[in-house]
């Protein structure tokens, strides 16, 4: 099953080739996600009646979808309609949203067997898929490693091979990180091509859904899928979807592709370091032109980050306190029911994050802190703005590591945020960004190449990814 | 100068400072972030989508009718309205906030200052400035039950558009702060864009008052009164406040910034929470929400379709109909007032008669089933029928008020009500011969007391005529003829 279920075009022919009721084909992919799932626990749980119910509806819809029959992981933070929708969170036990996210509609219109439950860090506040409530994901090169995070449970069960492709989401590298320690194809779209309806907020002016995939291929189609104006996302931009399928063959020649010295820092482990020098080379010789740029201000990235996320996390998640839905603590008072209910429905990371957003955002302390963030982050979008007057991508390391042992990195929170200093000055100024894989370090295990294009920039990214995939040696 | 206080009273040692923050509910078709109706008085929890829900994943979208509203009324106040539209949460916790965060407008309200002008108690002009109007959501509703522990929820209301219209610290009595709801009531009732009912809610007043010495410079410490329901509340809540504070620095207590609540029963204020128990409501650019430009053609073409307000049609009716000011005034008080005098005068030809007719009987039927124009049944076309059958003498002045009181109750039209009825006056002669000689039979008394030579006593034997006639004699008509049979 697992080569089966290796890309679109892999398992469309064998799905052509099958003989039998789509609904059979669903069970054995079921099946095999269920026996996979006990060893990589890429899914909170695999549900077979739920997702046999999903195929009766595909099986309906009729075979012309682009998506037809095609397996999506979708992470537990995506909204579908009557399904459990949990963040991997204990305060929304039992919460089955009474609607479909806008990306949903839109798989489930191409034909996609959409299979929710996909693990993940608690709301998304993670790197290593550790802090799920319901116990972590690991990564299927190495179970006793990470898969990455928070979108580890999507990245995993693609890698497992469980799925032929997933949905994440990415705030501050939520898709790229977990993407790259995974061996995967993962793409965090410009802020605003996909809507977010249904998208259970995090840091609302940083989200954004992305596919998650084993080849470049495949995250071009399903991105050509989900994107697009939604009128109930106001944040989501009206700006024509490209054919980006169609746009990958063409070569590179010509193509400027910066590289940042602030990126190549110390701390990134050396096979990473050598693995995307490699990959320039291989761009080099396909007629790209690598320039140095600077991005002076990414030394501030990781602190404005976790200023601004935290600030709209607190606030986001203020929703949870059981007076309407998901978990209620028993409780004497309206007071002690919020805090018991709060207490006990949320882990330590959650609360960490809570308490420092609520604390930039505090009277007295708003300018020194959130205000600053602010204006920090327009510099940096404003260092990307001259970068991209020189280059037509930017080129780095995904993750400064490959995957790390579980439980490695849980008692210090620090090292933890730093997994995702490249990964985050791409949400802070709202660009896409795709991370592919480009080989193996000396375990064994995939090292992540980070591309960085212009606002809504996502074909030329596609393409550059694409030569790479096609000439890689590794 | 400021007078040596030993030679003051009490009530003029200290000058009293109010502000008012009224929230005015908007009456669109739906709510401010989702396609919800906002109708009052539906099923609980029936108004309601995942967006006013504010389940998970949901995201507002803003109705632009609300900004058309929101603009119409800082127009008609007098204020510039911002270049950019930008929205806040403010954070705070209670049940019938789904969100847990009110989406509102912090730092760049819809629109920066303007005025409103009231008359004082002594004929002169004031201006009442407005600090700003800005758009916010509003709250659901709990219902506490009153014999278990527990409370319920209702969020059909959630979500509802709402305008905090904030005045400066300009009145210096609660006299001016009740005069100054009542002109801002009117101006807002002119633009129609909401029902501006305090007992129902869509009217809010929230009042902010300090005292200090006369002639201070620094305001006193802030007292902010809620829970004030009616315009009278308003006013009694605000002497109470004024006196408390006033005894309370007379007893040489300091006064504690605070807020506190009207009573309605006990007529007094009791402390909700002081200055250190206030929220911190932690104000943030609403991310979900992208800022974006007003421009100029929207303002410009709001304001050229602004209907005609209450002072500026004041004018017009001095100069179309050379009215007198107590008559303008009654008329103009509300624009359906005005719309209805304005019909009735048009169809009936009758100016004076539909002024009279308005300010009368009119506003009698209005005091008297205590509603509005909208709540009777009453067209300007229904109204001129009135006027022109007793301006043309078809019905007498006593029959046309029963006509009138009819057409209000059924909403039918006067002519059919007069046909059906046979109410038409009668000016015959030969139809009222013999009433006349049957009052002057019965009536010796009057009879030989106006052939004495005392007129007024004829007055009596018409009403006599009027009251055997059913209302329907022309009493012209009958005084001549019962004088040309006593003469």
């Amino acid at each position: 099953m697992k080569d089966t279920l290796n890309g679109i075009a892999n398992y469309r022919k064998w799905l052509n080739a099958q003989k039998r009721a789509f609904s059979d084909i669903a069970s054995d992919i079921a099946e095999n996600a269920a026996k996979v799932n006990d060893s990589v626990h890429s899914f909170i749980s695999v549900d077979k009646d739920e997702i046999l119910l999903k195929a009766g509806n595909v099986e309906k819809s009729g075979h012309s979808g682009a998506l037809y029959g095609v397996p999506v992981a979708v992470k537990d933070n995506i909204c579908i309609k009557d399904v459990l929708t949990t963040c991997a969170s204990r305060i929304l036990e039992g919460f089955r949203p009474p609607y479909n996210a806008t990306v949903i509609e839109k798989l489930e219109k191409a034909g996609a067997l959409v299979i929710g439950r996909a693990n993940m860090d608690e709301f998304a506040f993670g790197s290593s898929c550790e802090t799920s409530c319901y116990g972590p994901t690991r990564n299927p090169w190495d179970i006793s490693r990470v898969p990455g995070g928070s979108s580890g449970g999507a990245a995993a069960a693609v890698a497992a091979g469980q799925v032929v492709a997933s949905l994440g989401s990415d705030t501050g590298g939520s898709i790229r990180q977990p993407g790259a320690l995974c061996g995967i194809v993962a793409l965090k779209p410009t802020y605003g091509r996909v809507s977010r309806y249904g998208l259970i907020a995090f840091a609302s002016s940083l989200d954004q859904i992305g596919p998650m995939t084993r080849n470049v291929e495949d995250s071009a189609k399903l991105l050509e899928i989900i994107a697009g104006h939604d009128p109930k996302d106001s944040t989501s931009v009206d700006i024509e979807v490209p054919n980006y399928s169609k746009e990958l063959g063409g070569g590179i020649e010509g193509l400027t592709i910066g590289i940042p010295g602030e990126y190549f820092i110390e701390g990134i482990a050396k096979d990473v370091l050598l693995r995307v020098k490699e990959a320039m080379e291989v761009y080099r010789k396909l007629g790209a032109r690598i320039v140095d740029i600077s991005l002076p201000h990414t030394k501030y990235a990781l602190s404005c980050y976790y200023i601004i996320a935290p600030a709209e996390a607190s606030s986001n998640l203020a929703r949870y306190e059981g007076v309407h839905y998901g978990r209620r603590a028993k409780a004497n008072d309206l007071i002690d029911m919020y805090i018991k209910s709060r207490n006990e429905g949320f882990g330590p990371e959650v609360k960490r994050r809570v308490i420092l957003g609520t604390y930039v955002l505090s009277s007295g302390y708003y300018d020194a802190f959130y205000l600053k963030a602010q204006k920090v982050r327009t510099k940096i979008k404003e260092d990307f703005d001259a970068a991209f007057k020189k280059c037509d991508i930017i080129l780095t390391p995904t993750s400064p590591t490959t995957a790390f042992k579980i439980g490695e990195r849980m008692d210090d929170p620090l090292s933890m945020y730093l997994s995702d200093v490249f990964t985050i000055p791409a949400n802070l100024a709202g660009l896409p960004a795709i991370s592919i894989p480009c080989g193996l370090d000396g375990s064994g295990l995939p090292v992540g190449l980070q591309l960085m294009g212009k606002p809504f920039g996502e074909a030329t990214l596609f393409k550059a990814a694409y030569a790479h995939e096609k000439n890689n040696i590794n | 100068m400021v007078k040596v206080d030993s030679d003051m009273t009490d009530h003029t040692r200290y000058e009293t400072v109010i502000g008012l923050e009224v929230h005015l509910q908007l009456n669109t078709r739906t709510k401010t972030f989702c396609g919800c109706s906002i109708k009052f008085g539906a099923e609980p929890n029936t108004q309601v989508c995942p967006v006013c829900l504010g389940l998970p994943g949901s995201l507002p979208v803003f109705n632009r009718e609300v900004l058309n509203s929101g603009i119409k009324v800082a127009l008609s106040l007098g204020c510039d309205i911002q270049k950019t539209m930008k929205f806040d949460r403010k954070n705070y916790y209670y049940p019938d906030l789904p969100k847990n965060y009110q989406i509102s407008q912090y730092d760049q309200p819809l629109s920066g200052r303007g005025k409103i002008g009231i008359k004082l108690e002594d004929g002169t002009r004031k201006e009442i400035g407005i600090t700003r109007v800005h758009i916010e959501e509003d709250a659901g509703k709990l219902l506490h039950s009153e014999t278990d522990s527990y409370s319920l929820v209702d969020l059909n209301r959630t979500g509802t558009p709402l305008l905090e219209i904030v005045s400066e610290p300009d009145m210096r009595s609660p006299y001016e702060a009740y005069e100054y709801l009542v002109k801002l009531k009117q101006v807002l009732k002119y633009l129609d864009v909401s029902d501006c009912n305090m007992e129902e809610g869509s009217l809010r007043c929230d009042a902010n008052i300090s005292i200090r010495k006369r002639g201070a410079r620094e305001f006193g410490k802030k007292v902010e009164i809620k829970n004030m329901n009616s315009f009278k509340a308003v006013r009694e809540g605000l002497l109470f406040e004024e006196e408390r504070q006033r005894e309370e620095l007379e007893e040489g207590r300091e006064l504690t910034q605070e807020t506190r609540l009207w009573d309605e029963d006990k007529r007094v204020t009791v402390s909700m929470r002081s200055k250190e128990a206030s929220h911190d409501y932690r104000y943030f650019p609403e991310p979900d929400l992208v800022p974006f430009e007003i421009s100029a053609d929207l303002v410009d073409g709001i304001r050229r379709a602004m209907p005609e307000g209450p002072e500026e049609k004041k004018i017009r009716f001095a100069a179309e109909y050379g009215m007198g000011e107590k008559d303008i005034e009654v008329l103009t008080a509300e624009k359906d007032i005005a719309d209805l005098f304005e019909g009735a005068a048009g169809l009936s030809g009758d100016r004076t008669g539909a002024c009279n007719w308005v300010k009368g009987e009119v506003m009698m039927h209005l005091k008297e089933r205590e509603t509005d124009v909208k709540g009777l049944k009453l067209s300007p076309g229904n109204l001129a029928q009135v006027i022109k059958l007793a301006g043309e003498g078809k019905i007498s002045n006593l029959v046309a008020k029963e006509v009138l009181r009819e057409s209000i109750d059924t909403g039918r039209d006067p002519y059919s009500i007069v046909k059906d009825k046979g109410l038409e006056q009668v000016s015959n002669a030969d139809a009222l011969g013999e009433i006349v000689s049957k009052v002057i039979r019965e009536n010796e008394r009057s009879v030989s007391d106006f052939r004495k030579g005392k007129d007024a006593a004829l007055g009596f034997l018409v009403g006599q005529v009027m009251k055997l006639s059913g209302g329907k004699a022309n009493p012209k008509v009958a005084g001549e003829l019962l004088r040309k049979a006593l003469t």
